[in-house]
């Protein structure tokens, strides 16, 4: 991790009301994780303990400790994508998948009338069967 | 030249909008961009000339121009080729869906479609109309008129405007908007604040992002209302991160209404996908930059609420229903719709296995069999319906004997189900009641934010009890009880009899024990699925 790129992200929102989160995101965006020393530089930054900051950190599906260089599918696994059957499509994707590609479940992505769903970074996926899932993660 | 409107929904971009709407710019049409109309079966849904083409796919694009110049030659008057919304209005009346049988991508016009034309839209009244970042497009079809006339009102009488209109929260609770809004203005401090609470978490659920997608200064007209009505300088939404799109337009509706909207100021803060934060307790400490565990209450959000100040926490359909209800009159317009005590209308979103899944807008008191049979048209298999869950994850398993129940937050409730924020998930008779039942518990045991110990601990127990339930044959004993330390423990396997009075005392104390719905109504998805399909569950006959 960046000192300086670091510092230059926490700088930028120190004034804010509320800047944890907005600061842990952007930490999180760049860098690909918060670890301990992003907690401690941000503990410091917003006099708050180690323990505090890592207790949000934790807290949150979004936050990760270590950066995971794997490409990530999201995976909407919540009822309306079941109702349309992703379950019947998650195994061969997950077995497609093995260790290379991060095949995340979610729980709703709000295109529940037209699942099974999927999100790659900011792209979205819908109406997903079987190979299209499976092209989605060879392609990955 | 032809102009094409497709929508940029997140909903149509997934169904590949963009490359539809490249293929029309490439063949020489000047596409706009607009909101959805929430038909989302027809997605990519494209509108030329006042006809819906859907789903469209790259390939169609030709057919659908080719089709379309012969209908134009043969309409009078011509539709007209300018990008304005009066000239969007005259075209969509024009050709009549008689010229267009026999064109199975053809939907006829939009404007009176069934699944349109049956609705009583009117927090979703530009869907499918209007550019959402168009200011132009907003204020000609009546945009900032509430916000202007609350304005000239004194903030009491805002108020009171919104408790005649009978308008409840649309969050999921129900609690009446106008007195919580009473509470606020009445509470002492100088800074107050409001939050729009636009984490949205429920699967079958996406109103709040279409109104945020699509009609973005709506939802911050209805929030500057409430920052008159109260005496509060700023306000918050706060958006999940699943919803990249709805960041990005209400922040540039943000700035773009930032003059109108003053001294108002609004900023968008994203969640980090967590579910309970939709709690609005939670939601506030997120806000603050706390861990997000759910708070007491009292002290009520009204009166200490956001860094201890008195805070509206509103839904964003709470939020956006406002502005019509403050245009002239418009909140005894809006106290005549609906039924009992359930006032106005429902943005009731359609979902899951389901044929015309989408949105659907329209006073309380339909029923589920009009909305899932004679709307929705039955399943997307063809297959039976078998169940539907009403509310979201914490929402009961509704069976098709109980589907004249009338969309009511009262009705529901004394059928021990949940209306909540009006999403519907349907599912055919593949759907296996018991795995659903033991993803409701493991759905809790993912979001439980760890404060109290019923929705913690319970939540992983019942993924195990239900586990052996379904397991076949007699149960071993539970791994925590074969401890040696837990000396009081039965260490012998319980029969299955016994297994399903320990799942009931289970829910139980889950429904009683836990501070929040989510620990508290977990119960309600496992129980009725157990009810009403004890079958799923390895139970012969019923379990009534
Ligand atoms: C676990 C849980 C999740 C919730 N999720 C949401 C949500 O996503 N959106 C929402 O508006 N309200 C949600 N609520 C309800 C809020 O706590 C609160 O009642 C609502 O925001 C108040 O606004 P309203 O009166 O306009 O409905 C949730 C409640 C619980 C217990
Ligand atoms: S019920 Fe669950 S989510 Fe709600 S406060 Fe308790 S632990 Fe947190
Ligand atoms: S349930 Fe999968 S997108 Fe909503």
């Amino acid at each position: 991790m960046d000192g300086d790129q670091l510092h230059d992200i926490i700088a930028g929102h120190q004034g804010r009301k509320g800047a944890l989160l907005p600061m842990l995101h952007a930490i999180q965006h760049e860098f690909g994780c918060i670890d301990a020393k992003a907690e401690a530089e941000v503990a410091k930054a917003l006099n708050l303990s180690r323990a505090e900051v890592h207790g949000v950190v934790s807290f949150y599906h979004d936050f990760t400790p270590a950066p995971d260089p794997r490409p990530m599918i999201e995976l909407c696994r919540a009822e309306a994508c079941k109702a349309r059957g992703v379950e019947a499509i998650a195994p061969a994707a997950e077995a497609a998948a093995g260790e290379r590609v991060n095949l995340k479940t979610v729980y709703c992505l709000g295109l529940c009338a037209t699942g099974p769903n999927a999100r790659v970074g900011d792209t979205l996926h819908s109406r997903l069967d079987e190979a299209a899932l499976l092209s989605l993660v060879q392609s990955a | 030249m032809t102009i094409v409107f497709i929508s940029d929904d997140a909903q149509a971009l997934a169904c590949g909008a963009d490359a539809v709407a490249a293929a029309f710019e490439k063949a020489g049409c000047t596409v706009e961009r607009v909101s959805s109309w929430g038909m989302f079966w027809l997605e990519p849904l494209v509108e030329i000339g006042g006809l819906g083409y859907g789903p469209v796919r790259v390939e169609d694009v030709e057919g659908i121009l080719t089709r379309h110049a012969e209908l134009v030659s043969a309409s009078t008057p011509h539709p007209s080729s300018s990008a304005t919304i009066e000239a969007w209005t005259l075209e969509r009346q024009s050709p009549t869906v008689k010229q267009v049988q026999g064109d199975d991508l053809c939907v006829g016009s939009l404007e009176h479609h069934p699944f349109i034309a049956r609705q009583q839209r009117h927090s979703f009244a530009r869907a499918g109309k209007t550019r959402p970042l168009s200011l132009v497009d907003y204020t000609a079809t009546g945009g900032w008129t509430g916000l202007d006339r609350a304005r000239s009102m004194a903030p009491a009488d805002v108020v009171a405007e919104v408790t005649a209109s009978g308008l409840r929260g649309r969050g999921g609770a129900g609690f009446p908007a106008g007195i919580k809004w009473k509470t606020v203005l009445e509470a002492k401090g100088t800074t107050k604040y409001i939050v729009c609470n636009a984490d949205e978490g429920d699967s079958a659920t996406f109103a709040d992002r279409m109104m945020m997608e699509g009609d973005p200064f709506h939802l911050l007209e209805g929030m500057a209302i409430a920052a008159h009505a109260v005496g509060a300088g700023e306000g918050y939404v706060y958006v999940r991160s699943e919803y990249p799109h709805a960041i990005a337009k209400l922040n540039a509706a943000i700035a773009l209404a930032a003059e109108k909207l003053a001294p108002f100021r609004v900023e968008v803060r994203v969640g980090a996908g967590a579910y309970v934060c939709g709690e609005e307790t939670s939601l506030l400490n997120s806000i603050e930059g706390k861990r997000a565990e759910v708070r007491a209450k009292p002290p009520l959000p009204a009166l200490e609420g956001l860094f201890g100040c008195p805070t509206v926490v509103n839904n964003v359909l709470t939020l956006a229903a406002i502005p019509h209800i403050m245009a002239e009159g418009g909140a005894s317009r809006y106290a005549e719709l609906g039924m009992g005590r359930s006032k106005g209308t429902m943005p009731i979103q359609l979902a899951g296995n389901i044929k015309h899944g989408g949105l659907f807008e329209t006073a309380f008191g339909i029923t589920l069999n009009e909305l899932i049979h004679d709307i929705g048209g039955g399943t997307a298999s063809g297959r039976p319906v078998k169940a539907v869950q009403v509310g979201g994850p914490l929402g009961a398993y509704i069976h098709p004997d109980q589907f004249d129940l009338p969309f009511d937050y009262e009705a529901y409730s004394v059928a021990d189900a949940l209306i909540g924020h009006g999403g519907i998930t349907v599912f055919d008779d593949s759907a296996d009641m018991g795995a659903m039942a033991r993803f409701a518990f493991e759905f809790c045991a993912a979001e439980s934010c760890g404060k109290c110990t019923p929705c913690r601990i319970g939540s992983t127990r019942g993924v195990e009890l239900i586990d052996r339930i379904l397991g076949s044959g007699k149960t071993a004993p539970d791994s925590v009880e074969a401890l040696p330390q837990m000396h009081n423990a039965r260490k012998a396997g319980r029969s299955r009899d016994e297994e399903f009075q320990l799942l009931e005392d289970l829910c139980e104390t889950m429904q009683f024990g836990s501070l929040c719905a989510l620990g508290g109504f977990t119960p309600y998805p496992v129980r009725s699925a157990l009810k009403h399909w004890p079958e799923d569950f390895g139970q012969a006959g019923s379990a009534q």
